[in-house]
């Protein structure tokens, strides 16, 4: 078995090979999708753990401070000790809560987040499903993320988190629109929803430059879109700590509260992720027309390099803005969304369209 | 039209004063220097405070042990804390006259409120604040000093 980190799918093929010849079918299937979900366990554990490591520290030096120094070298276990106390603290039941809404809301928030993980193309091969509606999918599974966060919200029998999840509410489903126009309109590009047909297609040149204004223009507007969809800052009046305490997870604690924390960091994710694959080429290098040296040194780094470093990038630009600018007032955001996002996305579409009907883009 | 104009233009605006916004952040970030956070127990050796910084009443001597303290209580009856406790003596000079000294300054840290009364109201200069400010001890007893020092004496010439 030759394992190579620039192709993933020798891998995934040869374990499929080796656990056929001695199951049945069915047996394979059911041992497969546990390492994937257990896979994909780890990986929103670890990388959760790490981003909430980072926004502390890139808030910290965006506010001339040092952030966590104190546990590990540059307090890099500080997040895990963090983490140990909040698996310790005890889970509380607010009085007259829905008590089964309240225990099945983090569920519904952490399952959304796994959901629309699984579609995310790491590298080559490394990507757990495939559809031939991958965009959709992944546009129709992070809506209901806010289910969650309005159960929580209903259920807790807490004023703060009741207006918080209804805020929330609001939010996503006006930002829901610019998001998956946005898409549309490198849906339109790509002439697929396929996401590895996406990501082949960008082979010789990522959609960012490749659909040029239109491209460029949707990027901003999905990265918008995206931090609001997430209930990021300077989108976060779900949880205006200042007004709300914390908004719909106020009353949650413990582990409960853990899977709140982390989904926001696996949404921040996901929205990144989408935004790599969609718009700056996925895992493909960067290739820059006929510069055949240049395109075969970025070719020497591997896909799986290429796509974090793009993943991270995109949150740093995320958390850039989520530390520069003050929060929101609710109707200062859907005016945002209505007035603004919306119409441009319009416009952006027909110009995409337009585009790329006269083959205007390279 | 004019409207359609003043949308575009409310827009550029927008983004405009955005970008400024990122341009300031932006600039902390890639400059670490700037950073003001001090790490306290690890920068001890080389920690300064500012030149203002009120840590303890103290008393300088100069080498040859001696003060600028007359011992006229003035500090005494400015504190308002009841943190000062000037014990006089009477000392008989070379000339035979009578002359008022102190025996022993005693100042009460634990009461102090670093408020600096009695250092702005001393006639002399002969106490000023102290930059050291890490108090902890294990026995409250040790936070009454006597600040000068024994066998010191006044300087020659000052007033009093």
């Amino acid at each position: 078995m030759a394992l190579s980190i620039y192709d993933f799918t020798t891998l995934t093929d040869a374990i499929h090979e080796s656990l056929s010849r001695s199951m049945s079918p069915l047996a394979v299937q059911a041992i497969e999708w546990t390492i994937i979900g257990i896979a994909i366990l780890l990986f929103v554990a670890l990388f959760g753990l790490f981003l909430v490591y980072a926004e502390r520290k890139v808030c910290a030096f965006f506010q001339q401070r040092l952030g966590p120094m104190r546990v590990g070298k540059w307090g890099l276990l500080q997040t895990i000790a963090d983490f140990i106390k909040l698996l310790m603290k005890e889970l509380i039941l607010p009085k007259q809560a829905d008590k089964f809404l309240y225990n099945l809301a983090p569920f519904i928030v952490i399952i959304v987040s796994f959901l629309a993980i699984s579609v995310v193309p790491f590298a080559k091969g490394l990507q757990a499903l495939d559809f031939d509606i991958g965009i959709f999918f992944v546009t129709s599974v992070t809506s209901v993320g806010v289910i969650g966060v309005l159960l929580a919200g209903w259920s807790s029998n807490n004023k703060y988190s009741l207006i918080g999840a209804m805020r929330s509410g609001a939010q996503i489903v006006s930002y829901e629109l610019s998001v998956g126009l946005s898409m549309l309109t490198m849906v339109i590009l790509a002439g697929s929803l396929q996401i590895s047909e996406i990501v082949n297609a960008q082979s010789t040149g990522w959609f960012i430059f490749r659909g040029h204004i239109p491209a460029v223009i949707a990027f901003f507007i999905f990265v918008i879109a995206g931090t609001a969809e997430t209930n990021r800052g300077p989108f976060d009046l779900a949880e205006a700590e200042s007004e709300l305490t914390a908004g719909f997870h106020t009353e949650y604690s413990g582990i409960k509260f853990a899977f709140f924390f982390l989904a926001e960091y696996i949404n921040l994710f996901i929205v990144s992720a989408m935004a790599v694959t969609v718009f700056l080429g996925g895992w493909m290098p960067l290739h820059f027309g006929h510069f055949e040296g240049f395109n075969h040194i970025m070719d020497f780094i591997p896909p799986i390099v290429w796509f974090f470093g793009k993943i991270f990038l995109v949150i740093f630009l995320i958390m850039w803005f989520k530390w520069t600018f003050p929060r929101l007032r609710i109707d200062q955001i859907l005016a945002l969304e209505w007035k603004f996002l919306l119409p441009i996305n319009l416009f952006n579409i027909v110009l995409m369209t337009i585009i790329v009907i006269n083959g205007w883009h390279f | 039209m004019k409207a359609i104009w003043r949308y575009i233009k409310s827009i550029v605006q927008g983004v405009w004063t955005l970008i400024q916004g990122m341009q300031v952040t932006g600039h902390y970030f890639f400059r670490p220097k700037l950073i003001i956070t001090q790490q306290y127990p690890e920068n001890r050796d080389k920690l300064v405070m500012f030149d203002r910084f009120r840590g303890e009443v103290t008393m300088p001597h100069n080498e040859n042990n001696e003060h600028k303290c007359t011992g006229c209580g003035i500090c005494e009856i400015n504190c308002p804390n009841g943190s000062i406790e000037v014990i006089p003596i009477t000392i008989v000079g070379e000339d035979g006259k009578k002359k008022r000294a102190i025996d022993r300054h005693i100042y009460h840290l634990g009461m102090c409120s670093l408020c600096n009364l009695c250092v702005k109201n001393c006639p002399t200069g002969a106490i000023v604040m102290g930059q050291r400010f890490e108090h902890a001890i294990w026995d409250r007893s040790q936070l009454t000093k006597v600040l000068n020092k024994p066998g010191s004496k006044i300087m020659e010439g000052v007033k009093e």
